[in-house]
């Protein structure tokens, strides 16, 4: 009886290091969450491609479900049943998930690799890691393209953000995002609010009915956008004059696309995108996900994503190395949010301010919107 | 069956034990309505002596059981996957368990102060507060709570984010004297003999059982492993905050850190509860457990200490702890089920005065959900006006040309509902095919284009398009079933053209027009991928806002009280549809 129980017990215990010895006590499967479209084809050229030659037994899924992967995570966890490995999300919905327990806190300069010359991830990252669950990824910005061929004949394109209410000099459509955030900020700053005041405004009720009378100026002449990619369409079809959207998609539009459209860097608004690991991960799941996030988060891999791109690396050790487009073969230094050039006036999303005034804000928002 | 009123008179169908049973019903209330002075014959026995009413309807139960069986599958699929998470969704729009279960003593404590009077209550409260936070912070449920209360008060999301990463420094200063004055109070070892009461003592393990009941209802995970650890009843007596603190943070050590109780120093709060007893002057002479020295000792040194105000330290953490508002919110929403939800839906608030109806440039909810009907009939009345003609044309036109229409009728309905919208984005907007069309032909010009798409024309267009084929359809088989000859019979006695159709045609058409306008005025009730993406901002419904409650600002319980509206709204309306027309009158085929 002993001997047998001995037997087994060693025999157990082979295989057990056997398997831990193996690369692979990590899942075999791994399923990224991002956003979908030219964003997530930049990430699986930059960062799953190479992963997977590393692993090329790994099976890597993608789900495009960014977009509401705060409610589906939510679900998920009620449901206790977590499916996603690695979820991309802006860094507010990263607090969002950090403070509803589902995203898990990491330490940074544990799981993050250090920069080349030694610097601890937590300094190459700096400020943009905005929350304990966050592992920044790239920097992007909020800003607004235009119709190089609708500007009137013998005025100056506009260059400043106060242009788009300007209705007399550059008559036409605008599109701006269905929400209050970034709309609010820019409308107090062209009614002459100081740029460092604008969030102690913007908490006042009377704040926010200045913001919304200084939309109503050009209430009539704005289309309202949901998805990232109207506004590019919309502006190829020459339905709206200027729109907002975010600074890839206007590079896409205006360098391969190659439509008669032209970038207004003025008040871009910057924001983050990053990864998160969701709360509640199986041992093996967990090690396969952190395993892929710090390979994909090290200095040359975040330079490579703006090949294809173009968003900023968030490290700063990634910024020197920044080329040239894959496939155009253009610099992609001087179409970064970050450029200096580009990056003379801007505004960083405030996302302690929003995360407290979002229902409030957007309540007498989406009113207004209706009435 | 049930309408069945003598002798099983079925003919169509073959006889059942139910008709039996009816049959046997019948016999004995003849037999019961006979004059008093005549012979009873007795119960009528079945073949094995049993009386035949009683077989009878047993074998009617076992053929109902059959039945039953036979759609249990379906049965079972319906409510597990259909009806169960309905409920469970719509539950949620009164469910507000989240505040007495993450502070369930503030909550207590909270219910005897009056919200009327200024600033915030008293030191009993903040006292309160820091236990349940403290514990809240470290299951990091605090945030949790901060976001559902943001949604009655804005602010209260990082008050709470904020707070919970200072609680653990409330009372610094006297856990440092405490550390200094003996340095055992910073071993794992002697507080977990000084809490256990040491080998063999009597153990007070309610303590912990009511532990694992407030870890559990907090975070919603088991608390039910075994911990190696019971408090010592005779020190939980003495320092009863203090062994419950110490019971919290050894459930929460073992369940959730997985690390070992007698291996871990205790919670900040520990210490806070313990300085706090010893300080109230607990009497110390009868003690003799494990520790006892050292007990004496310090509470000899803690006197001299400055007391821990816990209001002062919040109110240093955020000055927002001091105001009132913050804490009438707290109050109006403590209770484990609200009203608040089901207020927001209706544009009204809950007040400490009650229910109240939200400033002007709030109120968006009503508005939205008269236009969504609005708009659902309209749809509902131009699906009539196009399918009718279709639907007519479908059923007289010879087999070969009807089936080329159908097929083109049932096209669109193969083709994915994005496209379809997006097709429609196409065609109608300023730079679109109508527009350029009517410039070109000079009946617009080109400088004021025509706004067709991003308000409610745009809705209206696409959505009747894409609904239009479940109005054609029921008419379409409907009109089928009518004999062409009653018009002509009609036309051969002398009525013209319009009268054969609106006194005979028509009416026996009507079947079909209920059934097609009830599944289209349904479907565009809760609508929402369309009116989102051409609706622009006076185009879109309810359920759009619902979707954005869901996806985007997460308050469930707000979206649960907006569908739980809409579906009432759709059962009235049926009820009524019912009433006035008859749903017997509604024909699918």
């Amino acid at each position: 009886m002993k001997l047998t129980h001995a037997l087994l017990a060693s025999t157990a215990m082979t295989v057990a290091a056997a398997s831990a010895h193996a690369d692979d006590h990590m899942a075999m499967d791994m399923t990224l969450v991002s956003w979908g479209g030219a964003y997530q084809e930049s990430q699986r050229k930059a960062y799953a491609e190479p992963y997977k030659a590393m692993h090329p037994d790994l099976e890597v899924v993608w789900d495009e479900s960014s977009n509401e992967a705060v409610a589906k995570l939510r679900a998920m966890d009620e449901a206790g049943n977590i499916t996603w490995d690695v979820v991309d999300v802006v860094a507010s919905d990263a607090m969002r998930l950090c403070d509803e327990g589902l995203a898990m806190e990491i330490d940074h300069d544990d799981l993050l690799k250090p920069a080349p010359d030694g610097t601890e991830a937590s300094d190459d990252f700096g400020d943009l890691i905005v929350s304990d669950c966050f592992i920044p990824q790239i920097v992007y910005s909020t800003t607004f393209g235009y119709r190089t061929d609708m500007v009137p004949e013998g005025t100056e394109p506009p260059s400043e953000v106060c242009d788009v209410w300007d209705l007399e000099t550059y008559p036409g459509k605008r599109s701006l995002e269905k929400r209050p955030i970034n709309n609010m900020e820019w409308a107090l700053y062209c009614d002459g609010v100081a740029k460092d005041e604008i969030y102690d405004v913007l908490a006042t009720p009377e704040g926010q009915q200045r913001a919304l009378d200084k939309l109503d100026e050009i209430k009539d002449d704005v289309v309202w956008w949901s998805a990232g990619a109207d506004t590019p369409q919309l502006l190829a079809d020459g339905e709206v004059f200027m729109g907002s959207t975010y600074n890839g998609r206007l590079f896409s539009v205006i360098e391969e696309q190659d439509q008669p459209v032209g970038m207004m860097w003025d008040m871009q608004v910057f924001d983050l995108d990053g990864w998160i690991i969701p709360e509640g991960l199986s041992d093996e799941r967990l090690a396969r996900a952190k395993d892929f996030v710090r390979f994909a988060t090290d200095t040359q891999r975040l330079a490579d994503q703006a090949k294809y791109i173009s968003y900023g690396p968030a490290r700063q050790s990634s910024a020197p190395k920044v080329g040239e487009h894959a496939e155009l073969g253009i610099d992609m230094g001087p179409h970064m949010p970050t450029d200096p050039a580009n990056a003379e006036n801007t505004l960083l999303y405030n996302y302690e301010f929003w995360a407290d005034y979002r229902d409030d804000i957007d309540a007498k928002f989406q009113a207004w919107l209706a009435q | 069956m049930s309408k069945l009123k003598s002798t099983g008179q079925q003919t169509a169908d073959a006889p059942t034990p139910e008709d039996a049973f009816h049959e046997a019903a019948t016999y004995e209330d003849r037999e019961k309505g006979k004059a008093p002075g005549e012979k009873s014959a007795g119960p009528v026995l079945a073949a094995d002596g049993t009386p035949l009413k009683r077989s009878l309807r047993r074998a009617l139960r076992v053929q109902k059981m059959r039945a039953l069986m036979l759609i249990a599958p379906l049965l079972i699929f319906v409510l597990v996957t259909f009806i169960a998470p309905i409920a469970d969704m719509l539950f949620r729009s009164v469910e507000n368990q989240i505040v007495s279960n993450t502070l369930p003593n503030t909550v207590e404590k909270l219910e005897g102060w009056d919200a009327s009077q200024e600033g915030a209550p008293g030191e009993e409260v903040f006292e309160s507060l820091y236990s349940d936070l403290f514990l809240a912070s470290e299951a990091k449920e605090h945030t949790r709570l901060g976001t559902r209360l943001n949604y009655e008060q804005t602010g209260l999301s990082s008050l709470f984010r904020s707070t919970g990463r200072d609680v653990d420094d409330i009372g610094e200063d006297q856990i440092d004297a405490l550390e200094d004055f003996n340095e055992v109070w910073e071993e794992e070892g002697f507080w977990f003999n000084l809490m256990s009461g040491g080998q063999g003592a009597e153990k007070d393990t309610a303590l912990v059982e009511e532990q694992r009941r407030r870890l559990a209802a907090l975070t919603g995970d088991d608390y039910d492993a075994e911990i190696g650890f019971a408090p010592g009843a005779a020190i939980s007596d003495l320092l009863p905050r203090t062994a419950r603190a110490y019971t919290a943070f050894a459930l929460f050590t073992v369940v959730d850190d997985e690390d070992v109780v007698a291996e871990e120093e205790p919670w900040e709060a520990v210490k806070v509860a313990l300085i706090r007893e010893l300080r109230a002057g607990v009497d110390l002479s009868g003690y003799d457990g494990p520790g006892a020295a050292e007990l004496r000792a310090t509470q000899d040194m803690v006197a001299d200490l400055k007391p821990i105000e816990f209001k002062p330290a919040f109110l240093a953490s955020d000055e927002d702890w001091g105001t009132n508002d913050i804490w009438t919110t707290i109050q109006m929403y403590s209770p484990p089920f609200t009203s608040g939800y089901f207020l927001n839906a209706v544009d009204m608030e809950k007040t400490p005065q009650g229910p109240e109806a939200r400033p002007e440039t709030q109120q968006i909810y009503l508005m939205l959900f008269e236009r969504t009907l609005f708009m659902s009939l309209v749809i509902t009345g131009s699906c009539i006006l196009l399918g009718y003609p279709v639907a007519w044309l479908l059923a007289n036109l010879p087999m070969r040309t009807a089936n080329l229409l159908m097929i083109l009728v049932l096209l669109p309905f193969w083709t994915s509902l994005l496209v379809r919208t997006s097709a429609w984005k196409v065609m109608l907007q300023q730079q679109g095919v109508i527009n350029d069309v009517m410039v070109w032909l000079g009946i617009v010009d080109d400088a004021s284009r025509l706004v067709m798409i991003n308000n409610q024309f745009g809705t209206i267009v696409a959505m009747t398009h894409i609904l239009l084929p479940f109005m054609i359809l029921p008419m379409y088989s409907v009109m089928q079933t009518i004999p062409p000859s009653y018009v002509r019979a009609a036309r051969s006695l002398g009525a013209t053209n319009w009268t054969s159709f609106w006194r005979v045609y028509f009416p026996q058409s009507v079947p079909g027009i209920g059934a097609g306008s009830i599944l289209v005025f349904i479907l565009s009730i809760g609508y929402y991928i369309t009116p989102e993406i051409v609706g622009g901002t006076t185009g879109t419904f309810i359920s759009n806002r619902i979707a954005y409650h869901i996806s985007s600002s997460l308050n469930w319980g707000l979206a649960a009280a907006l569908g739980s509206i809409l579906l009432v709204v759709v059962l009235v309306l049926y009820w009524a549809y019912d009433k006035i027309v008859g749903i017997d009158n509604v024909k699918l085929g």
